[in-house]
């Protein structure tokens, strides 16, 4: 009973601080926070595209149903094998990488050296398969996912209430993303992936497998968004709709980062998730439009991209 | 030249007696449609620009002329010719910012103002949201003849969709259409010539939408009928395949994918397999790129030259 009452206290206690400037903190903050993990789901997703386009100079239009193909997995693998989050975190992005490697050595590869516009077109149609058995087969309404044991509950801040989950999405796609960016840039292996964008011929001619490379990077590329599906899975309901509507964002984000630039794709992306999440806050009617409205500003203003290389 | 003026004929005196052999409002819903490919068509086929938001100048069409319909009476080719000037006017808006970039990025730009108008129109109250506008008056055409009649209806929507053809093979064989396919097959010999060729991918932007939404204002005014459905990217993606499928860059590809295209969705919707339709729409996506890139007119010629030629 004391606990209740000093609970309500400190509560009202918070309530009078969170509007002392005239706004609301606490929605503030909260929302925030939203475009924050709405922020790092666009990040990866849009590193992944980033990273296919530098070798392949191809965009996966399947990237958003690999997103949801991640989800729809980590559901299957708990709630037929019994596998939990954690190792649905490390297996199912292996799982979906695999496909695409599948689907970049059976069906990408064959028509590489036509325009890339087939390619759009190719995955475009995959992603229209994947979505279309997902609905047939679990409805479109959406299936729950629970939030594993480990990271229920919160953090209580003194300006708002913080949900584990929620600050591991943000930590975990950092880390991820934050790893991918150094493989690419510091080291060996990166240095290959660089040089296979710049010139893929005169690596060939150094002996590196170009072709293997290649295949592997539109693995991980995916992998990536399989991930970012496992780490939605347990807020977003898991629908077979849920990456289509996420590609389309993710792709207004490309065009106003450009895909010259590995951490100019992962900023970018954090970046239009807070700008998201403000905009639900101060004025929500323009949260679904917001970033399409900021892709017309800088294709105004700096057509090439924010981190664009191109002319 | 006179073995295709025979060719247009037949296809005339098929259209003019097709309405006594199928149900008209079939045939209505195939013409809208592959007015809406020939559109798309003189975009991708004869300038190489994929367009992945097209649905949005279908849909802009169809809600203003509903709209005009519904409330203030107009007759429906002045309905039809506001849709229309409507979608063209977005065009010149769209098309002025989709030329910035080109290729992959072309498409990316476009899908993205299409969702960008599609969540206008979820929100707008003129558009009715999810329900769309419904129970649209077809009128009667220069006030004279009346529309709800169906085989009167079918022969002003052929007449539309001569009209929307012929535009389409005028400016493709004009001077005009020569600098297009320049500007297509290489892009940069094109700019050494001296031409400016973004204002020639953005009137050819604005003729494609205009077009387009001449074809959803002929649709809305069918079905009496606007929705979200007309400017949702399911829409974008099924006149991408009508014109894959029928052969991209040809005169009658879009008129054959279009048509089975909507054959299949007809036959397919209400049974069983209505759930299946997004699959093979994919599939079909998938096999047209891998194996059948010329489309079936494309193949067709091919087949003719080789055997014939």
């Amino acid at each position: 009973m004391k606990g209740t009452v000093t609970y309500t206290i400190f509560a009202s206690l918070g309530d009078v601080m969170a509007t002392i400037f005239g706004i609301n903190l606490f929605a503030l903050s909260g929302q925030l926070l939203v475009g924050l993990i709405n922020g790092s789901f666009y990040a990866l997703l849009s590193l992944g595209l980033a990273i296919i386009f530098g070798l392949l100079k191809i965009i996966n239009f399947a990237q958003g149903a690999m997103y949801m193909l991640g989800a729809f997995f980590a559901w299957m693998a708990l709630n037929y094998m019994g596998i939990n989050y954690w190792w649905a975190l490390l297996l199912v992005p292996l799982a979906v990488g695999v496909l695409a490697i599948l689907m970049e050595r059976f069906l990408v590869r064959p028509i590489a050296n036509e325009d890339h516009l087939y390619s759009l077109l190719l995955t475009f149609g995959v992603a229209l398969v994947l979505q279309g058995l997902f609905t047939h087969f679990y409805g479109s309404s959406g299936l729950p996912y629970q939030i594993p044991a480990e990271l229920k509950g919160g953090t209580k801040l003194p300006f708002m209430y913080l949900p584990n989950y929620r600050a591991w999405i943000i930590v975990s796609s950092l880390v991820v993303c934050f790893s991918t960016w150094w493989v690419i840039e510091k080291t060996k292996l990166g240095a290959y992936l660089r040089a296979g964008t710049e010139n893929p011929q005169l690596m060939q001619g150094f002996g590196i497998n170009v072709p293997l490379i290649t295949t592997l990077t539109f693995g991980f590329g995916v992998a990536l968004a399989a991930f970012a599906g496992v780490l939605a899975a347990p807020v977003y309901s898991v629908s077979p709709e849920m990456g289509s509507n996420i590609l389309i964002v993710v792709f207004a984000i490309v065009v106003i980062g450009g895909m010259g630039s590995i951490g100019g794709a992962i900023l970018t992306g954090l970046m239009m998730g807070v700008v998201e999440g403000l905009t639900k806050f101060f004025y929500p009617e323009a949260s679904t439009t917001v970033i399409f409205l900021f892709m017309v500003i800088v294709l105004l203003v700096k057509p090439a991209g924010l981190f664009g290389k191109e002319a | 030249m006179i073995k295709i003026n025979k060719l247009y004929l037949f296809l005339i005196v098929i259209a003019l007696v097709a309405p006594s052999l199928v149900y008209p409002v079939f045939l209505m819903k195939l013409l809208c449609f592959a007015l809406f490919a020939c559109a798309f068509n003189l975009l991708l086929g004869f300038v190489g620009l994929l367009s992945f938001g097209h649905a949005v100048f279908l849909g802009t069409g169809g809600y203003i002329t509903g709209y005009l319909m519904l409330h203030t009476g107009l007759t429906p080719e002045l309905g039809i010719l506001a849709g229309t000037l409507g979608a063209g006017l977005l065009g010149a808006v769209y098309g002025k910012l989709a030329v910035k970039r080109e290729g992959i990025y072309f498409a990316m730009v476009t899908l993205a103002l299409a969702q960008l108008a599609f969540f206008f129109y979820l929100q707008a109250p003129f558009t009715g949201g999810e329900d769309g506008l419904q129970g649209v008056p077809r009128g009667a055409l220069f006030g004279l003849i009346d529309l709800n009649d169906n085989f009167a209806m079918y022969y002003f929507v052929l007449a539309i969709f001569i009209f929307g053809f012929w535009l389409v093979q005028r400016t493709v064989h004009s001077p005009f259409g020569q600098i297009l396919k320049a500007i297509r097959e290489n892009e940069p010999r094109a700019v050494s010539l001296g031409y400016n060729v973004n204002d020639y991918k953005w009137v050819a932007f604005i003729i494609s939408s205009a077009l387009a939404g001449l074809a959803g204002s002929t649709k809305t005014l069918v079905f009496q009928l606007a929705s979200l459905t007309d400017v949702h990217w399911h829409m974008s993606g099924e006149v991408v395949l009508m014109t894959l499928l029928g052969g991209m860059g040809t005169i009658f590809g879009p008129l054959v994918g279009a048509g089975v295209v909507i054959s299949i969705q007809n036959m397919l919707s209400g049974g069983e397999l209505g759930n299946y339709i997004h699959i093979i729409m994919g599939l079909i996506f998938i096999v047209c790129v891998l194996a059948f890139r010329s489309g079936i007119v494309g193949e067709f010629q091919k087949l003719v030259k080789k055997n014939f030629g």
